[in-house]
C-alpha cells in the first residue's frame, strides 16, 4: 500500500535503514541482557520493517486506534524483535531499550499484551496467534472495519494442530482481511524444523485450505515488499499467507556462519563485535 | 473404573440386577422428568432475549449448536452465529479475538472438551487477558451415560485453578435464564455449566421469590438439623431428599451456591457457623477440587468447624450406562443423598 499514512511520524527513511535500525536495537537489547533471541530478530528484521513501514496503518501515539492494522506476535520469544520495531515506529520510547528483560520493564523476555503498548496478544504458548487472528478478523468484518490482521508465526508453529484448525476456519469463513506471516528460518528448539517435523510443502497446504499463498526470500526487501502488496490485493474472500524463508542472524556474518541453533549463544565480548560489523553495513 | 473393574472386558459382570437394567442415557433430558415443570432450551432463549438488547453478543460453537441449545440463537440471529466446526481450540481462540474487537462471545461445547482439550487456549488467550468470553458447556459432571469421554467430572477443579475465571453451576431453568444476562454484564471470562433440552424449574417451586444472583448463595429451604450446601442439579437432589427426610422428622436446610468461584464465603460462613447442624456439601463433580473442597477450605481457614461431610462423585473414571443407575451407584440420586444424610446423623 502506498497511500499517505494518517500520521507524519514515519518519515521517508529507507526500508533498508529501518531494517538495519531494527537489527541494531535488537543487538543492543541482547547486549543489555547478555542473551536473547537475537538470531530470530536479525532474521525477521526485513519482514518487520516492511510490515511497519510499508504495509500497515497505525498511529504511534495511539496504539489502540480503532482503524489500525492489527499485528499479532504469536511467537512470544520474538518479543525482542517486536520491541525493536515498536521503538523504531515510535510506539515505545527508545529510552526504555536498556530496561529490556529487567525487573519492572515494559519489555519482558516473552511478549505479553498486558505489558507493552503495541503488543496485541500474549504469545509464547505457540499455536495461539492464528486462532485469535481468526476471531479478530471475524470481529473486524462484523464491524465493517477495513483493517487487516497480521499474525506473525514461526515454522515450528506449523506443527501445532491449532494452527490448522485456524487455517481451516479462516478459509471457511472467507477471511480476506487476515494475513499470516510465517518466518521459515528452519529452526526450532530441538533441531531444524524440516528435521523435527516437516511441514513442507507449506504453501500447498495453505492453498488446500483455501488460502492465497506466497513464498519469498524474507531477507530480500524488494521481494518482501512485493509479497505484502500482492497479499493485500489478493482476491477477496481468501485469507493470505506469506512464507518468508529467512536466515537466522542475518546481517552479522560471523553469527550467520556459527552453528545455528534456536537460541544462539553470543559471548560477552561478541556483542560489541556484532554491533561493529553491523555498523559497517549501515545503509543510507 | 478401577483396575479391578477393567476385568469386565473378559468377565461379563452382573452388578445390576437384571430387572433393574436400563438403556444408556445420552442426554440430560432424562434428569428433568422428576415431578417438576420444565422449560425448553432456556439458555438459547435467554441469549436471544439478551442479544436483542445488546449488539455485542455473538455466539460460537464447535459443532454442538444443537446440543447446547445455541441453535435457537443461530436460528434467530444467523449473522451473529459462528459455526467453528469440530475444533474447540480455534473456537475459544476466535472467541478471544472477537472479544478483543469489542464483542461479548458466548462459546459452546461439551464440558469435557472445553476443560480438557481447549484448556491452554482458554488459559492464555482468554483468562490471562481477562477477556469477556463466556464458555457455556453442556454435559457437566455425570449427565450422560457415555462414559469418561463425555463425563466432565473434573471440569470445576480444572477451572477453579485458573485465575480470573468466574464459574457458575446452575441448578435449573430459572438459574440459567437469570445467569445469562448476569454473566454477560460481568466484565471478565466465565465458565458456566449448562443444562439443555427440557430443563426443570426447581428453585421457584421451593422458594417462589428466588432469583439468580451472580456470586451469591441463597437459602432455598431452612432446616435445623442439617445444612446442605449444593450447586447444579444437586441442589434439586438435596431439596427432594430434604422433603423425604422431613417425613422421618429430619429437618434439612438447603443453601444453593450456583457460583463456584468466587464463592459466596460470607453466606456460607454465616450459615455453617450457626452451629448444631451437620454440614454436607453436594455436587455433581468429583470430590476432588470442586464445591466441597472449596467450602471445606472456607470453613477451616475461618475457624468454623461443624461436623462436615461431602457428597460427590468418586475420584475415578466412571461407568457407562443409564443415568438413574449411575446416580444411584455413585451416591448422587435422591435416594442415596437421603440415605447418606440419615446415616451420618
Amino acid at each position: 500500500m502506498s497511500e499517505p499514512r494518517p500520521t507524519g511520524a514515519l518519515s521517508n527513511v529507507s526500508l533498508a535503514r529501518r531494517a538495519w535500525n531494527i537489527r541494531r536495537k535488537a543487538l543492543q537489547m541482547g547486549e543489555v541482557q547478555g542473551q536473547g533471541y537475537v538470531g530470530q530478530a536479525l532474521g525477521i528484521a526485513d519482514v518487520l520493517a516492511a510490515s511497519y513501514f510499508h504495509a500497515m496503518e497505525y498511529r504511534p501515539d495511539d496504539p489502540e486506534w480503532e482503524g489500525r492494522d492489527r499485528f499479532l506476535l504469536s511467537i512470544g520469544h520474538y518479543a525482542i524483535a517486536l520491541y525493536a520495531v515498536l521503538m523504531e515506529a515510535g510506539i515505545i520510547p527508545e529510552e526504555e531499550l536498556e530496561t529490556y528483560g529487567m525487573d519492572d520493564s515494559r519489555m519482558p523476555m516473552s511478549g505479553m499484551a498486558s505489558y507493552t503498548p503495541g503488543m496485541e496478544i500474549t504469545g509464547g504458548s505457540l499455536g495461539h496467534g492464528l486462532g485469535i487472528a481468526v476471531g479478530m478478523a471475524m470481529g473486524l468484518k462484523r464491524k465493517d472495519n477495513p483493517a487487516f490482521v497480521y499474525n506473525l508465526m514461526s515454522d515450528g508453529e506449523l506443527g501445532e494442530g491449532s494452527t490448522w484448525e485456524a487455517a481451516m476456519a479462516a478459509g471457511h469463513h472467507r477471511l480476506g482481511n487476515l494475513v499470516c506471516l510465517v518466518d521459515f528460518n528452519d529452526q526450532q528448539a530441538d533441531d531444524k524444523s524440516t528435521t523435527v517435523m516437516s511441514a513442507e510443502p507449506v504453501t500447498d497446504k495453505f492453498e488446500a485450505f483455501g488460502w492465497h499463498a506466497q513464498r519469498v526470500d524474507g531477507n530480500d526487501l524488494d521481494a518482501v515488499v512485493a509479497a505484502f502488496d500482492a497479499a493485500r490485493s489478493a482476491p477477496e474472500g481468501k485469507p493470505r499467507v506469506i512464507v518468508f524463508d529467512t536466515r537466522m542472524c542475518k546481517g552479522v556474518p560471523f553469527l550467520e556462519e556459527r552453528e545455528i541453533t534456536h537460541f544462539v549463544r553470543v559471548e560477552a565480548d561478541e556483542w560489541g563485535k556484532a554491533l561493529a560489523i553491523l555498523e559497517e553495513g549501515k545503509p543510507q | 473404573m478401577t483396575l479391578d473393574s477393567m476385568k469386565r472386558k473378559y468377565e461379563p459382570r452382573q452388578v445390576i440386577p437384571k430387572e433393574k437394567r436400563q438403556a444408556t442415557s445420552a442426554m440430560i433430558a432424562s434428569l428433568a422428568a422428576e415431578g417438576y415443570d420444565t422449560v425448553a432450551a432456556p439458555f438459547g432463549h435467554a441469549l436471544v432475549d439478551l442479544a436483542r438488547k445488546d449488539d455485542r453478543i455473538v455466539g460460537l460453537t464447535a459443532d454442538l449448536g444443537k446440543y447446547t441449545d445455541l441453535h435457537i440463537f443461530g436460528r434467530e440471529m444467523p449473522d451473529r452465529y459462528y459455526q467453528m466446526g469440530m475444533a474447540e481450540q480455534v473456537m475459544v481462540s476466535a472467541a478471544a479475538g472477537m472479544a478483543r474487537e469489542g464483542f461479548v462471545p458466548f462459546a459452546t461445547t461439551y464440558a469435557v472438551f472445553a476443560s480438557r482439550r481447549a484448556y491452554d487456549f482458554i488459559a492464555m488467550a482468554i483468562a490471562e487477558e481477562y477477556l469477556p468470553v463466556k464458555i457455556m458447556c453442556a454435559l457437566p459432571g455425570l449427565t450422560t451415560g457415555y462414559g469418561p469421554s463425555h463425563q466432565a467430572t473434573e471440569d470445576l477443579a480444572i477451572f477453579r485453578g485458573l485465575p480470573n475465571m468466574t464459574i457458575v453451576d446452575p441448578c435449573d431453568a430459572d438459574d440459567i435464564t437469570g445467569m445469562v444476562p448476569a454473566i454477560a454484564a460481568h466484565p471478565g471470562p466465565v465458565y458456566a455449566r449448562l443444562l439443555r433440552g427440557k430443563v426443570a424449574k426447581v428453585l421457584t417451586r421451593h422458594k417462589p421469590d428466588y432469583r439468580f444472583e451472580l456470586g451469591r448463595a441463597q437459602m432455598i429451604r431452612e432446616g435445623r438439623d442439617v445444612l446442605v450446601i449444593a450447586s447444579g442439579f444437586m441442589t434439586m437432589r438435596a431439596l427432594d431428599a430434604a422433603e423425604r427426610l422431613a417425613a422421618d422428622g429430619i429437618d434439612v436446610g438447603v443453601l444453593h451456591s450456583p457460583t463456584i468461584k468466587p464463592l459466596d464465603t460470607e453466606t456460607i460462613l454465616a450459615e455453617a457457623g450457626k452451629g448444631g447442624r451437620l454440614v454436607v456439601t453436594a455436587e455433581n463433580h468429583t470430590v476432588v477440587g470442586g464445591l466441597g473442597e472449596a467450602v471445606a477450605r472456607t470453613l477451616l481457614t475461618n475457624g468454623v468447624s461443624p461436623e462436615f461431610r461431602m457428597i460427590g462423585l468418586p475420584d475415578e473414571f466412571l461407568e457407562a450406562g443409564a443415568l438413574p443407575t449411575l446416580h444411584d451407584m455413585y451416591g448422587i440420586s435422591t435416594d442415596r443423598v437421603a440415605e447418606q444424610i440419615k446415616g451420618w446423623l
